[in-house]
């Protein structure tokens, strides 16, 4: 089997976390490529994730997490990979459940697809109030404006086949891209498939995310949807010019 | 009607604006293309001031009865909100740019220390025989 698998991981100021990270991906599979997207850190994440065994692409200066992850599309698109799994560098997603999320790819029946938290039948996970109302609110407001159901619009963690690597190297949102990517990829037609997934909770660090900043962030990115909605060739719809 | 004094400060003013505007253009501290505006905003400002009756008459189309000086503001307002829009559009555009080539500058690392290791590895002394 030729199909070439690529995980990219985004770290910013990981350095606990992330040799651990790339470690959990090649026990699970040798055969996938780790990158380490360094967005920047200001600790030595860059060096553990070498030493680690990744591929690190060390970004100058911090990008934030939507140029971050673009920059792996990148890579994989460059490098010619077929599929790439994104996984978060703080470890809260689990590469066991991979097998989960590669196989609607392997067998078509998606271009993306994403590992819910909400999906589950337990439910199991329960953010902060804040959060859920967050997560929910872009969950409905991409679900009326797809028309398809999603219920986890926040999900760092999927499968992309090659058309996916491909448009979201061409173009992928910034701040807090997941909701605005959700739009983009219906907005190319390429089918969107979710599973349901376990995340853990995180091992070190602290999450980038604060009350007033998530505020900002849902007032932001509810208009970069409803613009991008209505937006004249929001991208190019061709193939063709990366 | 407008008070002469004020059209003449007016006048020096945004004749002020363009000599400063055009010297830096000679210096080659301000880009002609960021400069256009700014020219634009002097002329029109100067026109404005020094054209008394075409600023009295302005004034009363757009029913400015009391003050027509008014008008000066106005118009200053208008330009500025044009250059600082201009100024944001500018600013999208560098960041885009700034973030493609910093995707690029890593991207481009990151190829070069593949290659470096694998040219290390390939002249690497043979291992010892036996």
């Amino acid at each position: 089997m030729s199909r070439r698998v690529v995980a990219v991981v985004p770290a910013y100021d990981e350095e606990d976390a992330i040799a651990g990270v790339v470690d959990e991906i090649r026990a699970f599979d040798p055969a996938i490529d780790v990158v380490v997207v360094d967005d920047g850190s200001r600790d030595s994440t860059a060096d553990a994730a070498d030493a680690a065994g990744a591929v690190v692409v060390r970004l100058p200066f911090n990008l934030g997490i939507g140029a971050a992850v673009q920059t792996g599309f990148r890579y994989a698109l460059e490098h010619g990979y077929d599929v790439a799994v994104r996984l978060d560098g703080d470890g809260q997603h689990d590469p066991a459940e991979l097998p989960k999320l590669l196989g609607p790819l392997e067998r078509g029946e998606a271009d993306v697809v994403t590992g819910s938290r909400f999906r589950g039948d337990d439910g199991g996970y329960r953010p902060p109030l804040g959060r859920r109302l967050g997560i929910t609110w872009f969950a409905k407001l991409v679900t009326l404006l797809s028309r398809q159901r999603v219920t986890d619009t926040t999900s760092g963690f999927q499968a992309l086949n090659r058309p996916a690597i491909a448009l979201f190297a061409r173009d992928y949102p910034s701040d807090y891209p997941e909701v605005e990517a959700t739009v983009l990829l219906l907005k190319h037609r390429l089918r969107l498939t979710e599973v349901p997934v376990e995340m853990r909770e995180r091992e070190t660090g602290s999450s980038s995310i604060t009350v007033l900043r998530s505020l900002y962030y849902a007032i932001k990115v509810t208009l970069a949807l409803c613009i991008g909605m209505a937006r004249r060739s929001a991208v190019p719809t061709e193939e063709a010019n990366r | 009607m407008t008070p002469v004094r004020i059209s003449v400060a007016a006048a020096i003013g945004s004749a002020l604006l363009i000599l400063i505007v055009l010297e830096l253009i000679r210096g080659r501290r301000l880009k002609e293309r960021y400069a256009l505006l700014w020219l634009a905003t002097g002329v029109a400002l100067l026109v404005l001031s020094a054209w008394r009756g075409g600023l009295n008459t302005i004034a009363g189309w757009l029913g400015v009865s009391g003050y027509p000086p008014a008008i000066l503001f106005a118009a200053a307002i208008m330009f500025v909100i044009a250059v600082l829009l201009h100024y944001s559009t500018v600013l999208s555009r560098l960041t885009d740019d700034n973030v493609l080539l910093a995707q690029e500058v890593a991207l481009l690392r990151a190829r070069l220390e593949a290659l470096e290791r694998e040219a290390t590895a390939d002249s690497a002394p043979e291992p010892p025989a036996g």
